[in-house]
């Protein structure tokens, strides 16, 4: 059944005849079920037409019989009038019954005033078959999808224009118009959108879906339909380095949120003009993940790590442009993920890190890893599993637990009080003193020690120089002969263990050397467990 | 999850069974008879990360038997203070700039001998040692360590360069070798 009313006539008529599309119409008529939007484009011009022939027809033979219409009618000619800007879309004075036809012949080949063609040939069934050939060409493997649509920035500003337009209309009749009282552009395209998608890919359209199918449109006369703006709001449209236009789409909302109706009026057509061009389709991209930042999508994996190696960096150690050692903690984890995700890249992080001779022992460190753009993302976890078996059976230099999916947002938990987060060590040490059980048992005694490092000189060349105190939780020793001992240590993180022994020139102090008056050094550190409980542990 | 590997046993001896934390991270460069003074010799530990420990080299007249430190004054001109260096930031903004013959410091001594002490490599100056200020022994006890005298960091493209006027190792102790020989031959 048609959906506009008897009520809704003047708005269509006037709308249809300043080069407005049906489903444009519609919107603006508050038409907020689906199935109106959802057939094809010709019969809903044919049926609008006819609605509003049936209209003329009876405005015709109605003109002489009852007064009060007549009266309206005239009215609305005054109110047209009144609007000058009118004059730039028709030729000058114009009634709405003798350019009902013409415009709606124009709306037959033009592109609408408001939508700019997304509400035309934009959503119809050829552009969805198209979007979705390129979605199978694209070779991501999905079960479902999650759809978003990006419209050119001024679309806003007609939109303003076009509510201008019909609030003022409407208002003739004692009848009001909210912003919300009109379907949004988007609300409508995804109506008609989503079941042509569901039914040609084979999958449902979910909004919590992991792949995500993009399509960005933009339009030829953006900035000259937006550069008033500017000139009214210049703080709206800062440049900004990343920005290829300061006309965004954000910047175009806030902007059309202070400038006074009045002054629009003055700037824009209202109705606005029709457009040279139709939109174009700036890209349509498929990415797997749950969040898309900077036009990227990621999905985050984390777990924790053994590092059994001495001779293993964290992270790729390049110095000059040459590589020092073959392999890196990161890049044992992320190889396999990267294959099996089909990702681009990765972003790896951890909760610390540990020098290259260092192990990570007990329950290993936690860790993050971003995959980019991964073009699988459904893995069950018993997948998951199979994958950190995978890892650990590739390399004895590291294992992997606890490897799971998680959201982005939760990498915060191991970040966030990464200073308050006590670790624990176990250090050989060497004194140049020969030494007895009774000369180290003192240091089992001493709690929360605390310490001053400056800025060690290892890492001086790139961090500031400064003192930061740390505190020795607690310190347990074990003797090895006159020359060696083991220390366990749980320290606050971010304490510099190799300097708290040797003293690092004596920048640091107290440390183990001016406790015990001898020269101390370190041979061996390892990290016996990093305590911050995120990821969660997971049943073997 | 694979075996962790042993704790490896650790060797019973009176030295490290790894080189010195001196010898591990940094290169020793020296510099003989510094402004010719003959024997003032300076000892310039760079690290591979490019900083450089200034210290005085063990032929130093201030290291041999005998000598006493009265006192030790980083002030080394009416208007400048090398205690005054102050840096901020990771680019360690405002460091006092050094040259190769820049001084850093003077040593009294109770027998009444001065000796100034430069720096032998151009960069900036990160800090300079507080601590020999009010105990001058360690400066005599542990010269390579704990009594250095001051930290500088070249440019990053100079770090190279900084130490080819420098002597190694070797060179040094030849140095130090044909001196004694001098000495012993003169008397």
């Amino acid at each position: 059944m048609f959906p506009l009313t008897e009520e809704n006539k003047r708005v269509a008529q006037l709308l249809l005849s300043t080069g407005t599309c049906p489903r444009c119409i519609f919107r603006f008529c508050g038409v907020d079920f689906h199935a109106p939007y959802k057939l094809p484009y010709k019969e809903l011009l044919n049926e609008l037409q006819k609605f509003l022939e049936t209209e003329k027809d009876e405005l015709v033979s109605e003109v002489p019989n009852p007064p009060p219409k007549k009266i309206r009618l005239q009215e609305l000619e005054d109110g047209i009038d009144r609007m000058d800007n009118l004059s730039q879309n028709g030729e000058g004075k114009i009634s709405i019954i003798e350019d009902g036809s013409i415009a709606s012949k124009n709306s037959n080949l033009n592109v609408c005033n408001v939508c700019l063609g997304i509400l035309q040939d934009f959503c119809e069934k050829d552009f969805v078959k198209m979007v979705c050939e390129k979605v199978g060409a694209s070779g991501f493997e999905f079960t479902n999808l999650v759809f978003s649509v990006s419209f050119p920035p001024q679309l806003s500003v007609r939109e303003h224009a076009a509510w201008l337009l019909v609030k003022q209309e409407m208002g003739k009749q004692s009848l009001s118009l909210g912003r919300n009282d009109i379907v949004q552009l988007k609300e409508a395209y995804k109506w008609i959108t989503h079941p042509l998608f569901s039914e040609e890919l084979g999958v449902p359209i979910d909004g919590k879906s992991l792949f995500e199918v993009s399509v960005v449109f933009a339009h030829p006369e953006t900035v000259e339909d937006c550069h008033f703006l500017r000139a009214i709001c210049p703080d709206c449209f800062k440049p900004a380095k990343n920005k290829q236009s300061v006309f965004t789409r954000m910047a175009v909302m806030k902007a059309l949120n202070k400038i006074k109706e009045e002054d629009f009026l003055k700037q824009f057509p209202c109705p606005p003009n029709s457009p040279k061009a139709v939109c174009t389709v700036l890209e349509i991209e498929c990415a797997h993940g749950a969040v898309f930042v900077a036009g990227y999508c990621y999905i985050s994996l984390a777990g924790r790590y053994n590092k059994y190696s001495r001779n293993l960096p964290q992270t790729p150690w390049i110095i000059d442009g040459q590589r020092k050692l073959e392999s890196s903690v990161e890049e044992l984890i992320s190889e396999h993920l990267l294959t099996v995700f089909k990702a681009e890249s990765f972003n790896f992080s951890s909760s610390g890190r540990e020098d290259v001779d260092v192990r990570t022992l007990g329950n290993g460190r936690p860790f993050a890893i971003e995959l980019v753009n991964p073009h699988r993302a459904h893995f069950t976890s018993q997948e998951i599993k199979e994958l950190q078996q995978k890892i650990n059976n590739s390399s004895n230099k590291i294992q992997v637990r606890d490897l799971q999916i998680v959201t982005r947002e939760a990498i915060g938990h191991m970040k966030e009080g990464e200073e308050e987060k006590t670790k624990t060590y176990s250090a050989l040490i060497w004194t140049n003193k020969a030494i007895q059980r009774k000369d180290i048992e003192f240091l089992d005694d001493i709690k929360d020690l605390k310490i001053d490092q400056k800025t060690p000189l290892r890492v001086l060349h790139r961090r500031p120089l400064a003192v930061r105190t740390r505190i020795i939780h607690s310190m347990e020793t074990h003797y090895v002969d006159e020359h060696h001992f083991r220390l366990y240590l749980k320290t606050q993180a971010g304490t510099y263990i190799k300097e708290f022994v040797h003293g690092d020139f004596g920048r640091t102090r107290p440390n183990i050397g001016s406790l015990m008056d001898v020269t101390a050094d370190i041979l061996e550190l390892d990290v016996e467990s990093v305590d911050v409980d995120w990821p969660p542990a997971l049943d073997d | 999850m694979a075996t962790q590997p042993e704790v490896p046993v650790a060797t019973v001896a009176a030295e490290p069974a790894v080189p010195s934390l001196v010898d591990r991270y940094f290169t020793r460069w020296y510099k003989a008879d510094v402004k010719g003074k003959p024997c003032e010799d300076h000892c310039i530990l760079q690290h591979s990360n490019r900083v450089c420990v200034i210290t005085l080299a063990g032929s130093h007249p201030v290291l041999q038997s005998g000598k006493t430190i009265k006192s030790i004054s980083y002030q080394i001109s009416t208007n400048c203070s090398r205690l005054q260096n102050k840096v901020s930031g990771k680019f360690k903004r405002g460091a006092q700039f050094l040259t190769e013959l820049a001084p850093l410091c003077k040593i009294y001594c109770s027998d009444g001998e001065e000796y100034t002490i430069s720096s032998c490599v151009r960069g900036r100056l990160m800090e300079v040692n507080e601590n020999i200020l009010h105990k001058p022994s360690i400066l005599q006890e542990k010269p390579s360590t704990e009594g250095y005298i001051a930290v500088v960091l070249p440019k990053f493209e100079e770090s190279k360069s900084i130490t080819e006027g420098l002597l190694t190792q070797k060179q040094y102790e030849e140095v130090v070798v044909k001196r004694t020989r001098a000495a012993t031959d003169t008397s």
